[in-house]
């Protein structure tokens, strides 16, 4: 059984291996050797999760070590791979959406002619995403980081020859690299502490560690939770990276790469619960960004933007739910997995839509089109009924589980998190209406684009419609099959370990208030979009509209404070290191120079007056001896 | 006679020899010059052998004439040599060795 778990890894890598070294040739087949693979490493998957099923919830977890990778003196990095109940999960999502999304893209990149490019891409991120979930140790788990980073960075500037997508490359990489810096220095500290970077020890040793400690580790791996997970105040690349092509986003941008933040701090969880100060950081980002991706959400008009900004704002709840510890941890996790599937399947409609619609994203130009692509129309609207909470769905379950766990976080603190949480859920309704209403919803807007070309809405090929279809079932029905009984509780447990907390009101409570903010939230977004008609071009708003247009002013303040500022740094350094330094250096040059010009004269080939020196250097020479004797 | 006049003696040669060095410009009479002090070298060593009352100085006066003969025969075909070339026997004409 363990030696599957590398096949999991070897499988999607092979592809990519085959699909960008393989030429051209492989065009015609490329796509479908890729989806193949991906496919294979979801049945792998499958096979082991039924092995483990199969076993007691205590010995679920496998090992494998592959390799010893650098052995050296006091400093072992091995290649080995843990397959617990927590990676088990991931794998699962990641390869079952990821081949879902596989299958979508041959029909949505059908006319790209670098098709095989893109599935190598895709093929290389679920390799390098399945690496960082079932690493066994903190450097492996960074091979992976990275390797996702990298895969991100390829998809958003795929289509490299828009300057727009090329630009959102590079400022994800660059953002990215913030936040990696921050796991690569607790990756040190992690070895300087514990001298292993071993998830076993490290997670097992936290007890007899200084608190300082772990704080600044915790602090570090928060920093790199920020940057790959889009929280403030690393936020700024996520709304770009919607330059990608539209599945890209589905998966990597919505329901796997992104999480990787949540997946660091709950399987980092030992260290955080040891490190209170650290822990609390962790919930006011996940909070300021629940509310922040909201606003966000709530003003744009490209339904990708729109759906980026939700996005974030989805993983600062799991981000704010990981922070509360014990109480949260399996909650994080259960929201991310029934968000993976109704994310997934929102962007996948709305790729459909843009499919239908000449690749346009604004949706003040959509409308009505809910008669022109049925099938679109239903999944997303189960994908936006999951997402708001509504009672019975995937987001129903997970959300309000995480709102009565800020409730159960107690104090003064506790009420302030939920109250949070709530008002985030309303804004989700709100915004999430919008989005319905816009694209699907009143009059149609349409008009036809400078060429004269009048959009021809139509429904998606089956390629791209059979995932949809499938990410709606898990959409509707994974929050509640999780639920009954406890079950996503129980599996995960063993790993996470579980803490009810004391609620300060019932969980009845909690779950009218839900419902009484998503009403509010879809009714004002009904009373502002439904009842009356949408203006083509967008009204001036409120400050707060247009600032969140500008997401809420993140790249201004980025320019303004770090560009800037950088800029003002170099400045005074470059004046330094011509003044100061350059000075110093060409001073002791010129000295040098000037003397030794001078002394050079004493060169003047005249061998009658080296003898002079020789004579004068003797005298003096006996001189100093004999004064020195009378001394 | 009292020896130390020898060595007033070897001090006045080895003075007039080392003027000619730094004042004369042919280079045969330079040469002839640094003989002179060589010999002024030896003279005060026999001298000082015979003060002394050993023959350590006598013995070092003979490791000189052994470098002074070996110095003439360099010196010589140097001088020889730089006169063929430059019809000149100056030493300041020989001055290249100059930035």
């Amino acid at each position: 059984m363990e030696n599957l778990i590398a096949l999991l890894v070897a499988a999607p890598l092979l592809g990519a291996a085959v699909l960008l070294c393989g030429g051209r040739r492989l065009d015609r087949a490329g796509h479908w050797i890729g989806t193949v693979l991906a496919a294979a490493s979801f049945v792998i998957g499958v096979v082991l999760f039924t092995g483990m099923l199969g076993k007691g919830a205590e010995d679920r977890a496998l090992h494998q070590h592959l390799f010893s990778w650098i052995p050296v003196e006091g400093f072992q990095a091995d290649v080995a791979f843990q397959l617990d109940q927590l990676s088990m999960t991931f794998v699962l999502l990641i390869t079952g959406v990821g081949t879902l999304i596989h299958i979508y893209s041959i029909g949505y990149m059908e006319h790209d002619e670098r098709r095989r490019r893109f599935f190598g891409y895709l093929n290389l991120f679920l390799a390098a995403m399945l690496v960082l979930v079932i690493a066994d140790n903190y450097l492996l788990l960074y091979v992976g980081w990275e390797g996702v980073g990298l895969a991100s960075y390829l998809l958003i500037g795929f289509w490299q020859h828009k300057p727009s997508a090329a630009t959102a490359a590079k400022k994800a990489f660059l953002v990215n690299r913030v936040g990696d810096m921050g796991l690569s220095i607790a990756i040190m500290l992690m070895f300087t502490t514990f001298g292993t970077f071993a998830f076993g020890p490290v997670l097992g040793a936290t007890g007899d560690t200084s608190e300082g400690k772990l704080t600044a580790i915790g602090l570090m791996l928060l920093l790199a939770a920020c940057g790959k997970s889009a929280q403030v105040p690393l936020q700024s690349w996520l709304g770009d990276a919607m330059e990608g092509p539209t599945p890209v986003s589905a998966l990597i941008h919505a329901a796997t790469m992104v999480t990787a933040g949540v997946y660091l701090i709950v399987r980092s969880g030992a260290i955080f619960d040891a490190a209170p100060d650290a822990q609390l950081a962790v919930v006011i980002v996940g909070a300021v960004t629940l509310l922040f991706g909201a606003v966000v959400g709530c003003a744009k008009d490209d339904i990708k933007k729109a759906l980026a900004g939700s996005t974030m704002s989805q993983i600062g709840y799991m981000i704010l739910a990981a922070g509360l510890g014990p109480v949260g941890y399996v909650f994080a996790i259960m929201h991310l997995v029934t968000h993976g599937f109704f994310k997934a399947g929102l962007f996948l409609g709305a790729g459909s839509v843009m499919h239908g619609m000449n690749d346009e994203v604004d949706m003040r130009k959509y409308g009505g089109l809910r008669k022109y692509m049925p099938v679109t129309f239903v999944t997303f609207g189960l994908g936006y009924l999951a997402i708001i909470g509504f009672p019975g769905l995937s987001g129903f379950f997970s959300k309000d589980m995480i709102i009565e766990a800020a409730f159960a976080k107690g104090g003064t603190q506790g009420w302030i998190l939920g109250c949070v949480t709530l008002l985030g859920a309303g804004i989700t309704a709100f915004y999430m209406t919008r989005v319905m209403l816009l694209t699907f919803f009143g009059e149609k807007r349409w008009q036809p684009d400078a060429e004269g070309h009048e959009p021809h809405p139509h429904e998606s090929p089956k390629s791209m419609t059979v995932p949809m279809i499938v990410l709606a079932f898990g959409s509707v029905f994974a929050g509640g099959f999780f639920s009954i009984g406890d079950r996503f509780m129980h599996w995960l447990e063993p790993v996470t370990g579980h803490d009810h907390g004391h609620a300060p009101v019932s969980a009845a409570t909690v779950t009218a208030a839900t419902m009484v903010v998503l009403v509010i939230g879809a009714a004002i977004a009904w009373a502002m979009y439904g009842r009356r008609p949408v203006p083509a071009v967008a009204p001036r708003g409120s400050l707060l509209t247009r600032a969140a247009r500008r997401d809420l002013l993140q790249d201004d303040f980025n320019h303004v404070v770090l560009v800037r500022g950088g800029e003002h740094l170099t400045r005074s350094l470059v004046y330094v290191d011509h003044t100061l330094v350059d000075g110093v250096v060409n001073g002791t040059a010129a000295t040098m120079g000037g003397l030794s010009g001078r002394l050079r004269k004493l060169q003047n080939g005249y061998a009658r007056s080296y003898a002079v020196s020789m004579f004068g250097g003797a005298a003096v020479l006996i001189a100093a001896t004999l004064l020195m004797r009378a001394v | 006679m009292n020896p130390v006049n020898y060595l007033y003696l070897a001090a006045l040669l080895f003075t007039i020899g080392a003027s000619g060095v730094l004042i004369r410009r042919n280079a045969i009479v330079v040469f002839m010059c640094i003989e002179l002090m060589l010999n002024a070298c030896n003279l005060a060593l026999v001298a000082f052998s015979r003060i002394h009352g050993n023959l350590d100085g006598q013995i070092i006066a003979f490791f000189t004439m052994v470098v002074a003969a070996a110095e003439v025969v360099i010196g010589l075909a140097i001088i020889v040599s730089l006169f063929r070339s430059r019809h000149s026997a100056s030493v300041d004409d020989a001055s290249l060795m100059k930035l």
